[in-house]
């Protein structure tokens, strides 16, 4: 399963902002909620979590120390 | 859509104004479409409207001689943009780019004085506008100019960095910039310098840090 981009739903309030700044079409905005959908695309731009007025939407980082092969 | 007298009345511009002199001020708006990635501004030009955002959202950015983007404002519904060329009459600091499909309302400079010279409310307005402006640049300028940002940054990722993925903490780039007091975007600036040095490789949604010791310099530890 690919790692998406996460909505609290009690901080969201269905403006459809990340909606409309998302290239991948893995937003979609119903009548209730901001659906995440698992797409190949979605390239971890965060334009999404950075247009969001109430920080709804994270797209967190994971921090790894690269293994090295020798 | 149509310019609508409820979206002026709730902007700061236009705040305690009438509902008559609000109808005498919506005469002078326009609206405007854009589409995702269109320019409506260009860094170095005039420009002789004063846009307020209506519907999504479009960034505030410069670029850099190396073709490097630094965001300085996500405008959104309720804000506005093109304030510092049409009311000194001078060039454009920010080049505004849209992110999506937006609405605009749009008013002409010309019109812009013809209402602040009839209705005085309104350029009390606009001083408290450019005074809040001033404190949120004020803001960017420590962090430009007085902080090791990047250094935070380096030091902020060793300490939650894990050996293996699933290890490691994750963090938001917004997380990220409360817990070294800077703002997001300082944090995405550092992010991609530490990367063109090396220290670190972005991967999606993953941080490698490929060279410790390098990071360790720039966080200036020495382990």
């Amino acid at each position: 399963m690919k790692v998406m981009p996460v909505i609290d739903e009690s901080k969201c309030q269905k403006c459809g902002l990340c909606v409309s700044v998302c290239q991948c079409g893995a937003l979609v905005l119903t009548e209730k909620r901001v659906m995440v959908i698992e797409v190949d695309d979605c390239a971890w731009c965060t334009l999404c979590e950075l247009v969001c007025p109430n920080e709804a939407i994270s797209c967190p980082f994971e921090i790894v120390i690269e293994e090295k092969h020798t | 859509m149509g310019v609508q007298r409820d979206f002026i009345k709730s902007l700061p511009y236009f705040a305690g104004l009438d509902d008559d002199t609000l109808d005498s001020v919506r005469k002078y708006v326009f609206e405007k479409k854009a589409e995702r990635g269109e320019m409506l501004s260009f860094e170095g030009e005039p420009s002789d409207t004063l846009y307020f955002v209506a519907d999504g959202a479009v960034k505030a950015f410069k670029t850099s001689a190396d073709g490097k983007e630094q965001i300085f404002r996500i405008i959104r519904p309720g804000e506005s943009f093109n304030e510092v060329p049409v009311l000194s009459g001078g060039v454009n600091p920010f080049s505004i780019e849209t992110m999506g499909p937006v609405v605009l309302n749009g008013m002409k400079k010309k019109d812009l004085e013809t209402v602040m010279r009839e209705y005085p409310q309104v350029a009390l307005n606009v001083i408290h506008v450019l005074s809040m402006r001033v404190q949120e640049l004020i803001s960017l300028v420590e962090d430009f100019s007085f902080r090791h940002v990047t250094g935070r940054v380096a030091k902020m990722l060793l300490e939650y960095a894990g050996h293996s993925i699933g290890e490691g903490r994750r963090l938001t780039q917004q997380e990220m910039a409360g817990m070294i007091g800077t703002a997001r975007e300082m944090v995405g600036r550092s992010l991609k310098s530490l990367e063109d040095e090396g220290a670190i490789r972005i991967e999606r949604n993953r941080i490698i840090v490929t060279d410790q010791q390098a990071l360790r310099e720039t966080a200036g530890v020495t382990r």
